[in-house]
């Protein structure tokens, strides 16, 4: 009794206080909740990540905010681990009441906090792969990577075109490398691709020699396919080069960056991968509307945080700029009029591709957003 | 068929010695103070990334090692004064505790200092590998072998030929003995844990080019050596090497051979086997309570 | 320690429940709800190992293991094969049961850290398991779980429910349910403590040798004691899938192992209070120490440190015994 009578009272307050605030609106700032893997296993994702949405929101707030407003920037990080996501991702939402959440490194944190998400009714943009997340359409979430399954179609199109239809693959046992797996044995059987061995070796290995060996006894196998991320791959790099392997060797999204090639080193040589067009922003044409943008974050990331820019970084930003769009084709932060205007934007040229979203397509890529690059002479060289 | 089965062997001995070296580790400090140490695995770390930052600084690499080395010791010390020393009067699993407080501690500092990214460190000596049977060894394999082989002889002769050595074994048998024929258990406690980081940053640094380097490659080595101590009975010294060449070629082997899914479960089923059959592990000794 | 918290152990459940229905009047907002369900849910599961740490003298390194195995069992079987809550809680703990029972019997007839060896491996195998086999647990993306059915009547975070009037939502009623599940947790374990099985248990701990001279059959008692720590860990680990609503192979890691049996020790050994001090600590310290972003891991290491050092019994029984020597100064310095 006393407390529906405190509730009710408090609720009275609220409306009060409200309606105060609502003259002040134009100063309050829009709050942008963020958690992300910044330290722990997955930090190569949510560290880019983090700099990214910190000096985004700088860049725009100094330059006058959205719709007048500031940008406010919470961010947690959630070490990996998909319960402090959850708890996190509770305490933007419940405590915080930001009005739009980008983030979530990993899809195991994102998966974690969609069901709150749904239940609250918040915009949230993920910064993780996997195809489950936006597969069948959740209302509330959408992403800006490209799925793990467009990664499979376009590495094993690719391998088709060089007339390679026997695979091995090996990949990792963490989210990333065990979804990637399953997409791939999936894509492999509509394209017509054999996988005749299909081996799997943990984050913390040290050593792929032993499963690498396996592949290499495998009779028939025309060429190797590693889904995974973090430093495993460029063991399985270094392995596969000092066993002589001399099948053509592709590697998945997931080791898209520079600091691949310095781990992997001439080891790397010969291998391919999709990434997005930010390792080879000056090979990109002319005319790829896409040109810009990616050399600006690029020049823009390497000044501020004097580190080399990666694909997950470019998740953020391009997950940052499809809030800030959103939230002035609103022209409110009301959270269903914010979330009608992510599922319309149309055309939008960010760094990973072009996003085209619509209500059956919470991502808005095409598997040709991927290109696919050849590790040369220590450098990444863009085929297609 | 063969020279599958010795490139698994090659794999499998080479990671082992790894293991075995930081499960002696394990070994030293608990016989010293029946303490599990579990910042054993940051040890290893320290080294590694000690080595490979003081490289990027300019220093030589034998210089950068020796370092390394020196750095580790020295936080071995401290770690045995400042955290271990004081809570003397303390149980056991909470002087494990304190060990776990520590590795988060020591870890969360070299993020701070090195940052997250994986390191890079050249082989020792040639990149290119040898060919044995048509098994490839990587000739830093070699390398983690002979100063492994080295190391326990140096140990082995430590403990019985050095008075400081034979006092750290007599305080490990009986600490209230050893206190009586004046032996300061403080002090070879100390010693204990740091011989122990020097082991850990040993095989920290010999590996680091075969594994890269990072801030946290220390929890899943440092547990794994933990795995092999246990197997080869905890406090046994013989049984540390063998527990530790066993794992890592068994490891090896079920991922060649059954599954590499599984490899890791193999090797936590090996210390099920060898506690239900062999429950003071394979070199166990035999411990009488008093009452 | 032990007699002295017995004698007192109704006052600590009253204490106790006190606290606990007390508390909302200072939860402002779902999310401290939220956080306070959890801490309820993981303080049951510690006063469970704390029954195997404090009164066996062991140690359990793979606790999450049997936590994760009870999550996935519940998620798995409401989830995909239509059971209700209730028997998937049951059929699972006593499966933990089971394996506990397996694991233990043997190993506790040796003295030493065995059963941490053991335990350190059944854990890691179970989550091992629970990573590779996508098909039925997910895999390491993790699995979506409904939400607790007691008998019909739903339990969700995200439901609105009325009790005495009281309108709740679905975060309060949780937190109330976790509550009462919690003063239960306790009261079973402090029954435990004080019946001829907890005093045989104070026996093995004391000495083993001794406690088998006046034929007391050490092993069977300890074994006993791990398995229904076991079964806390099981049910926990159920009750806490239907709560949020999505687990990952992360409830039954390693280090989640670790944070359990930390919470035991910073909070004191054998307390029964002091471990659930201990729960609440270890939850709420990543929260706030979230602000220091970079430096949280450094924090969080030193200031486990330096508790456990200065605090060697845990902080419970280290405030009790501050607290009642200074209450005898007084009392001495009146008389």
């Amino acid at each position: 009794m006393l407390k529906t009578m405190l509730r009710r009272a408090g609720k009275f307050a609220a409306i009060a206080a409200a309606g105060l605030v609502m003259s002040a609106q134009a100063a309050e700032p829009i709050k942008i909740g963020s958690f992300l893997s910044v330290t722990g296993p997955a930090s190569f994702l949510g560290d880019p990540e983090l700099k990214t949405l910190e000096m985004y929101v700088e860049k725009i707030n100094e330059s006058g905010g959205v719709l007048g407003r500031p940008l406010e920037l919470i961010h947690y990080d959630d070490v990996g681990n998909a319960s402090s996501a959850r708890n996190f991702a509770s305490r933007l939402i419940r405590s915080d009441r930001v009005d739009i959440i980008v983030g979530g490194s990993t899809t195991g944190a994102t998966m974690a906090a969609v069901p709150l998400v749904e239940q609250a009714k918040i915009p949230f943009i993920s910064l993780a792969g996997a195809v489950v997340i936006t597969t069948p359409v959740k209302e509330w979430v959408f992403k800006t990577p490209q799925s793990d399954r467009m990664a499979a179609e376009r590495i094993l199109s690719d391998m088709k075109e060089r007339g390679i239809t026997k695979i091995g693959l090996i990949s990792g046992t963490d989210g990333f490398g065990a979804s990637g797996r399953t997409q791939t044995l999936e894509v492999a059987k509509e394209l017509g691709v054999e996988i005749l061995a299909d081996v799997t070796y943990s984050g913390s290995d040290t050593d792929m020699t032993a499963q690498l060996t396996n592949i290499r006894n495998t009779q028939g196998v025309e060429g190797v396919l590693n889904f995974g991320f973090g430093q495993g791959p460029a063991i399985v790099t270094r392995n596969y080069a000092q066993l002589g392997i001399k099948l053509p060797f592709y590697q998945s999204h997931g080791v898209a960056s520079d600091g691949f090639l310095d781990l992997a080193g001439a080891s790397a040589e010969g291998l391919r991968l999709p990434a997005s067009p930010l390792l080879v922003p000056d090979s990109l044409p002319e005319d790829d509307p896409q040109k810009e943008v990616v050399q600006s974050y690029k020049a823009e990331y390497e000044a501020r945080w004097n580190a080399k820019v990666s694909t997950f970084g470019a998740y953020a930003y391009d997950g940052l700029m499809l809030a800030v769009k959103a939230i002035e084709a609103a022209g409110s932060t009301e959270p269903e009029a914010v979330r009608k205007a992510l599922e319309n934007i149309q055309g939008h040229v960010g760094v990973t591709g072009e996003f085209n979203m619509s209500p059956e397509d919470h991502n808005g890529l095409k598997a040709d957003s991927f290109r696919i690059l050849e590790v040369q002479n220590g450098a990444w060289k863009l085929i297609n | 068929m063969f020279s599958e089965f010795l490139q698994y062997l090659f794999t499998g001995i080479t990671i082992g010695a790894t293991y075995a070296l930081i499960a002696l580790g394990f070994t030293l400090i608990y016989n010293a103070s029946h303490v599990i140490n579990f910042a054993q695995g940051e040890f290893l770390m320290i080294g590694g990334m000690a080595t490979v930052s003081l490289m990027a600084m300019g220093v030589p690499m034998l210089l950068a090692i020796i370092l390394a080395v020196v750095l580790a010791g020295v936080l071995g010390i401290l770690l045995q004064r400042f955290a271990i020393a004081p809570a003397k009067q303390a149980d056991v699993v909470t002087l494990i505790i304190i060990t776990i407080g520590a590795s988060i501690f020591i870890r969360g500092l070299a993020q701070l200092v090195w940052g997250k990214e994986y390191h890079v460190m050249p082989n020792f000596s040639s990149d290119e590998p040898i060919r044995i049977f048509g098994a490839v060894l990587n000739s830093q394999s070699l390398w983690v072998l002979g100063i492994g082989a080295i190391l326990v002889v140096g140990l082995v002769l430590f403990f019985t030929r050095t008075l400081i050595g034979k006092a750290i074994l007599a305080t490990s048998m009986n600490k209230e003995a050893a206190r009586l024929v004046g032996i300061r258990t403080q002090l070879v406690l100390m010693l204990a844990f740091m011989v122990s980081a020097l082991l850990g940053s040993v095989a920290g640094v010999v590996v680091a080019p075969i594994t890269f380097t990072s801030y946290d490659i220390g929890i899943m080595l440092g547990l794994k050596g933990f795995v092999a101590a246990a197997i080869g009975g905890l406090g046994s010294g013989v049984g540390a090497v063998v527990g530790g060449l066993l794992l890592g070629v068994v490891e090896a082997m079920a991922a060649g051979y059954i599954s590499s899914d599984y490899k890791d479960a193999v090797a936590f089923s090996m210390i099920l086997v060898v506690l239900f059959f062999m429950p003071r592990g394979l070199f166990g000794a035999k411990v009488v309570e008093r009452v | 320690m032990v007699n002295r918290f017995m004698q007192s152990r109704l006052r600590d459940l009253v204490f106790l429940a006190i606290i606990l229905f007390a508390l909302p009047a200072f939860l402002s907002n779902p999310f401290h709800y939220d956080l306070a369900t959890q801490m309820a849910i993981i303080a049951a599961t510690v006063v469970g190992l704390n029954l195997l740490v404090g009164f066996a003298g062991q140690i359990s390194l793979g606790h999450a293991g049997f936590f994760g195995l009870g999550a996935y069992f519940s998620g798995i079987m409401t989830g995909s094969y239509g059971w209700s809550s209730i028997p998937a809680l049951l059929v699972g703990a006593v499966l933990v049961g089971i394996i506990a029972w397996i694991v233990g019997r043997p190993i506790l007839r040796l003295k030493g850290h065995y059963l941490s060896m053991a335990t350190l491996a059944v854990g890691f195998i179970i989550a091992i398991i629970i990573n590779n086999e996508t098909w039925l647990t997910g895999g390491p993306d993790g699995m979506p779980v409904p939400s607790l059915d007691i008998f019909g009547w739903e339990l969700s975070p995200f439901g609105s429910y009325s009790l005495f009037g009281m309108e709740l939502d679905g975060n309060q009623a949780w937190y109330l349910f976790a509550a009462l599940v919690l003063l239960v947790a306790v009261w079973f374990a402090q029954n435990l403590i004080d019946s001829p099985i907890g005093r045989a248990l104070r026996s093995v701990h004391g000495s083993e040798v001794a406690a088998r001279v006046v034929g007391v059959n050490t092993a069977s008692y300890k074994s006993l004691v791990f398995v229904i720590s076991a079964i806390y860990a099981s049910l926990m680990g159920g009750l806490y899938a239907h709560f949020q609503g999505f687990i990952t192979p992360a409830v039954a890691a390693f280090d989640f192992s670790i944070v359990l049996i930390t919470m035991v020790v910073l909070g004191g050994m054998g307390s029964t209070m002091g471990v659930i001090l201990g729960a609440v600590v270890l939850k709420l310290l990543p929260q706030v120490l979230a602000d220091f972003q970079e430096l949280e891991t450094v924090m969080f290491g030193l200031i486990l440190m330096l508790t456990m050092i200065f605090m060697p019994k845990g902080l419970l029984p280290t405030i009790q015994m501050a607290v009642s020597k200074r209450m005898k100064k007084k009392a001495g310095g009146q008389a």
